[in-house]
């Protein structure tokens, strides 16, 4: 078994990302690149963001040091911290200020979901200072014209409470992402999955029926991701009924009823 | 086995034989045939149904021996139910019909049938419905399969089948195609005009579902092949019939992409002196009447609602254009070839020519208005005026609570609870009548003279409040964290020159203790606190708020007293989301001592709201002066144990419930209710106000 292990600041993308773009999400993003700008990934769960991302430092041809954001992670997560090696006590860089040092593309997944005081570490390099405050070292660690600052986050489930601060929303370009189109969800899924179209079209058509119980017991219809996953399982001979049930019904919901009538509409339409 | 004799004296027990005419020797024959097990069953059935009515309980009893040998208990459970609900509802003679109408089930069902049950299966055909696409319908139970267009309405049993998995697929077929009458235009041709004219209209009607059921089978078909494949499987399962010969030209013509209801109609003429085939097992029927009242209703609102929305979309637009005082948009609706739509078609909403994509509710309203016309005709395009805002001309007007008695029907504007009948060992659906009031604001010197008498108590409660709340804590001689800890690293480098092992517990860390705690505190307004309970009660809130304001939990107060079922009343004091200011504070002043003390209705609401409300940790105090007890039938066990089944209903919910009383016999009866440690006994009444909050501290700290 071969594994590959990197340094996160080696960690370029070489061969070209599946992406269709919906908009012109591209261009904003390298005209905000090149204008040094900070940018904001708003959208659901599953629609494209992160793979966005990878196109995106694909065609810059930067790193990419991706970061997702947890409830405990503090600021000494992404900056640095001290660790004791030998009895002697070692600096390590932390994603952030590695990323400021390759010139690479730092991009925080799901950033709310982060404490509060890492939101304002962000914030001087988020700004037209661009400097990360190395504050245990006493050191400023000045960006580069390659380094770029990428979150994002989901407007849709979060609760009150972990709402975007104003001043951390008002620094950043943001980017909007939905669910594509069907048409082009279809293309999506007949070339990621390697199906037909036909499959595509009723996989997408599925997804719609998820997308219309959301609020009404799923907090979040099926994901163009979970899509691709079904497709994967069809194409390898799964019958796409017990395809949907695995990869899209149970990643949907623990509810037994709802379990049931997610596979009876998946049921319906094969 | 019981003897004859033994069941004779049970039943004579449980009908009240000495005071009814009921004579339970005709009974004992038609039971002693049955197994021991059987036998039980009916009598405990019958008890059951006693506690509710004595006559339905002799009913059941005459017919349960010989239902047991053609249904499942299961199903012979819900059959008892259904009467006993119906009973709650519309009174003794409905409930003695669906009693009487087991003989028609009975006739319908094959041996030992195992039906499928709508409470059983609502919860999966509801999210299955609203799937499918088009307006969000409802289910509900009824005789017959019908829709009003917006209600899908079912039996309360399917038992053609002998499974019950195939029965469930009855259900479900049936649902679809319902679901279909209204996704594929079945109502928007004026049926009730168009079938008038024939001699027979209700034979006219027949031809034309059965002919539409044929039009919406295709539509399916094309849309839903797996769901198709299974409605073919049940009409050969059921051996129906083939189809007239003389239906062949007609049936393909219904069956081509394009065929409209229009078509269905047009049909009617044709055929309506040739043969009628059966309807098929899964076909409904057409209630025109129904359909028509509700749509009127329907268009007329949704109209209003479409164009006040329209005109809130304007304002907002407008709102974040560069020249905001420019002119004012223009709405319009663009058509697209959509291939994924019944009629190939779709539409988008446009401002200036520009497509834009309208909020959730707006598409779903526009997909409603579509469904019923067909498009969104022009005069829906006229943003509604200033003066049209008001919202009872689209809504339905809350009523006020006030004009309950002066209604024609007291339970308008009420929220219905259910309530546990301990005899009946089921639920009384909708039993109680609850709505929630305001406590009238009562501005008297009550506050300033308690907050003055208990001043140094404030204080103190204050302090030790604030020393609750969130906050940072370093902690040390962690493995890992933000931080090298150098205490420890000293004390490590010494161990290590002493050759002894190093700790690895050189790092500290912030670590934040996050309070997220909500919590309702339902207290006890029952004629017998009038006087000094009153008093301590109040005086024990206001201190209790003082000191919760300090902690920044959030926190409701209702208080809750009832007369009979029909009147179950929570007084609001402080909703969850509403501030403490003098407002509040005049409440907690004019809380006063009503009626009786009903609390079942009171847990389930606050349970309901304590759900709504974001938060890890939900607590529901109640601060109560004695056992529930109201007014005629909720006495004694009866009202212990809806309480302790309330209770069950919020802990399953992840509540925890608590409760603080007064009543020094309090530990009989409380731990069968909230456990043997959730409660607290305050033996002094004057003591309320210095115990509540030290427990309430206790308690979350």
């Amino acid at each position: 078994m071969q594994v590959s292990e990197l340094k996160p600041e080696q960690h370029f993308i070489t061969d070209e990302p599946y992406y269709v773009a919906t908009g012109s999400e591209i261009a904003v993003f390298e005209a905000a690149y090149r204008n040094r700008l900070p940018l904001l990934l708003k959208g659901p769960t599953g629609c494209g963001k992160t793979r966005f991302m990878e196109y995106m430092a694909w065609r810059l041809k930067r790193p990419l040091i991706t970061v997702s954001c947890h409830d405990d992670l503090t600021a000494s997560d992404l900056v640095g911290r001290y660790l004791v090696k030998g009895g002697e006590t070692v600096w390590v860089d932390g994603p952030l200020a590695r990323a400021v040092h390759a010139g690479g593309i730092c991009y925080l997944d799901e950033i709310v979901e982060a404490r509060k005081d890492t939101m304002v570490v962000i914030h001087p390099l988020a700004d037209d200072r661009r400097v990360l405050p190395m504050e245990k070292l006493g050191t400023l660690l000045q960006a580069g014209p390659e380094f770029c600052l990428a979150i994002s986050y989901n407007p849709g489930y979060q609760s009150v409470l972990k709402d975007l601060k104003q001043s951390t929303r008002q620094r950043f370009v943001a980017l909007e992402f939905d669910y594509p189109s069907a048409e082009l969800e279809q293309r999506i899924v007949a070339s990621e999955a390697a199906v037909d179209a036909a499959m595509a079209e009723k996989l997408v058509k599925f997804a719609q029926m998820t997308r219309n119980l959301k609020g009404n017991g799923l907090e979040e219809g099926a994901s163009t991701r979970l899509l691709v996953h079904a497709g994967k399982l069809i194409a390898a001979g799964i019958a796409p009924v017990t395809a949907c049930a695995g990869a899209i019904a149970q990643a949907l919901t623990d509810d037994p009823e709802m379990l049931a009538a997610i596979n009876e509409l998946s049921a319906s339409l094969f | 086995m019981p003897t004859s004799e033994q069941i004779a004296a049970q039943l004579d027990d449980t009908l009240e034989a000495e005071f009814t005419f009921i004579r339970s020797e005709e009974l004992v024959p038609l039971l002693s045939p049955l197994s021991e097990e059987e036998q039980l069953f009916v009598l405990d059935w019958t008890r059951r149904i006693a506690s509710t009515n004595v006559e339905i309980a002799h009913q059941f009893a005459r017919r349960a021996p010989q239902a047991l040998a053609a249904l499942e208990p299961r199903v012979l459970e819900a059959w008892a139910l259904h009467a006993m609900d119906v009973y709650d509802r519309g009174g003794l003679r409905p409930a003695l019909e669906v009693i009487r109408d087991v003989d028609s089930f009975m006739r319908l069902a094959h041996e030992r049938t195992a039906g499928a049950l709508f409470d059983e299966v609502s919860g999966v055909l509801l999210p299955f419905v609203r799937g499918l696409s088009g307006r969000r319908l409802l289910l509900d139970q009824a005789g017959t399969i019908y829709t009003d267009s917006e209600t899908l309405f079912l039996p309360s049993l399917m038992a053609q089948l002998a499974s019950r998995e195939d029965n469930f697929r009855l259900y479900k077929v049936a649902v679809a195609l319902l679901w279909a009458q209204t996704r594929y235009g079945t109502f928007r041709q004026p049926l009730q005009a168009a079938l008038a004219g024939y001699p027979d209209p209700q034979r006219a009607l027949a031809l034309f579902n059965a002919l539409e059921t044929r039009r919406l089978e295709a539509c399916i078909a094309r849309e839903l092949p797996g769901l198709y494949r299974e409605m073919g499987a049940l009409r050969r399962q059921l051996g129906e019939a083939e189809e007239p010969a003389a239906w062949g030209e007609a049936l393909a013509q219904l069956q081509a992409p394009t065929a409209s209801a229009a078509d269905a109609l047009a049909l009617v003429a044709r055929l309506y002196d040739g043969p009628l085939p059966p309807p098929r097992c899964y076909q409904g029927e057409l209630q025109p009447e129904a359909v028509a009242a509700c749509m009127a209703a329907r268009i007329e609102r949704e109209k209003m609602l479409f164009r006040v929305r329209l005109a809130q979309m304007l304002e907002e637009h407008k709102a974040k254009r560069r020249e905001p005082d420019g002119p004012t948009q223009r709405p319009g609706v663009r058509e697209r070839a959509d291939p994924q739509q019944p009629e190939g078609r779709s539409f988008e909403l446009t401002l200036d020519e520009v497509p834009v994509a309208p909020p959730e509710p707006v598409k779903q309203l526009m997909t409603s208005i579509i469904l019923d016309l067909g498009e969104i005709p022009d005069e829906y395009l006229v943003p509604a005026g200033p003066g049209e805002y008001d919202p009872s001309l689209y809504q339905e007007q809350p009523p006020d609570p006030e004009a309950v008695w002066q209604g024609t029907y007291h339970e308008i504007g009420a929220t219905f609870y259910n309530e546990w009948d301990h005899g009946r060992q089921h639920y009384r659906k909708g039993w109680c009548v609850m709505r929630e009031k305001d406590v009238v604001p009562v501005h008297d010197g009550f506050v300033a003279a308690t907050l003055a008498r208990y001043g140094g108590l404030v204080k103190h409660l204050r302090r030790s409040f604030e020393a609750l709340r969130d906050e940072e804590r370093l902690l040390k001689r962690q493995t890992f964290g933000d931080d090298i800890d150098i205490d420890a690293l000293v004390e490590a480098l010494a161990d290590a020159r002493d050759g002894r092992e190093m700790s690895n517990q050189l790092f500290t860390r912030l670590h934040r203790v996050e309070r997220n705690i909500a919590v309702a505190f339902m207290v006890d307004m029952s004629g017998s606190t009038r006087g000094w309970v009153n008093d301590a009660q109040r005086e024990a809130l206001l201190l209790l708020c003082e000191a919760l304001e300090a902690l920044g939990d959030r926190y409701a107060i209702y208080g809750f007293s009832g007369m009979t079922r029909k009147r179950c009343e929570l007084y609001r004091v402080k909703r969850f989301d509403e501030p403490y200011g003098d407002e509040v504070k005049a409440r907690i002043s004019g809380i006063r001592a009503q009626d009786y003390t009903r609390m079942g209705f009171a847990i389930r609401h606050l349970s309901q709201l304590l759900q709504e409300t974001e938060a890890r940790t939900r607590i529901l105090i109640t601060l109560s002066d004695g056992k529930p007890d109201d007014y005629s039938d909720y006495r004694g066990v009866y009202g212990i144990e809806d309480t302790r089944r309330a209770l069950i209903e919020a802990k399953r919910a992840g509540i925890h419930p608590f409760c603080i009383t007064i009543d020094s016999a309090g530990p009989d009866y409380l731990p069968h209710m909230y456990g043997s440690v959730n409660y607290a006994v305050i033996d002094e009444v004057r003591a309320l106000p210095y115990k509540v909050a030290e427990i309430y501290r206790r308690l979350t700290c």
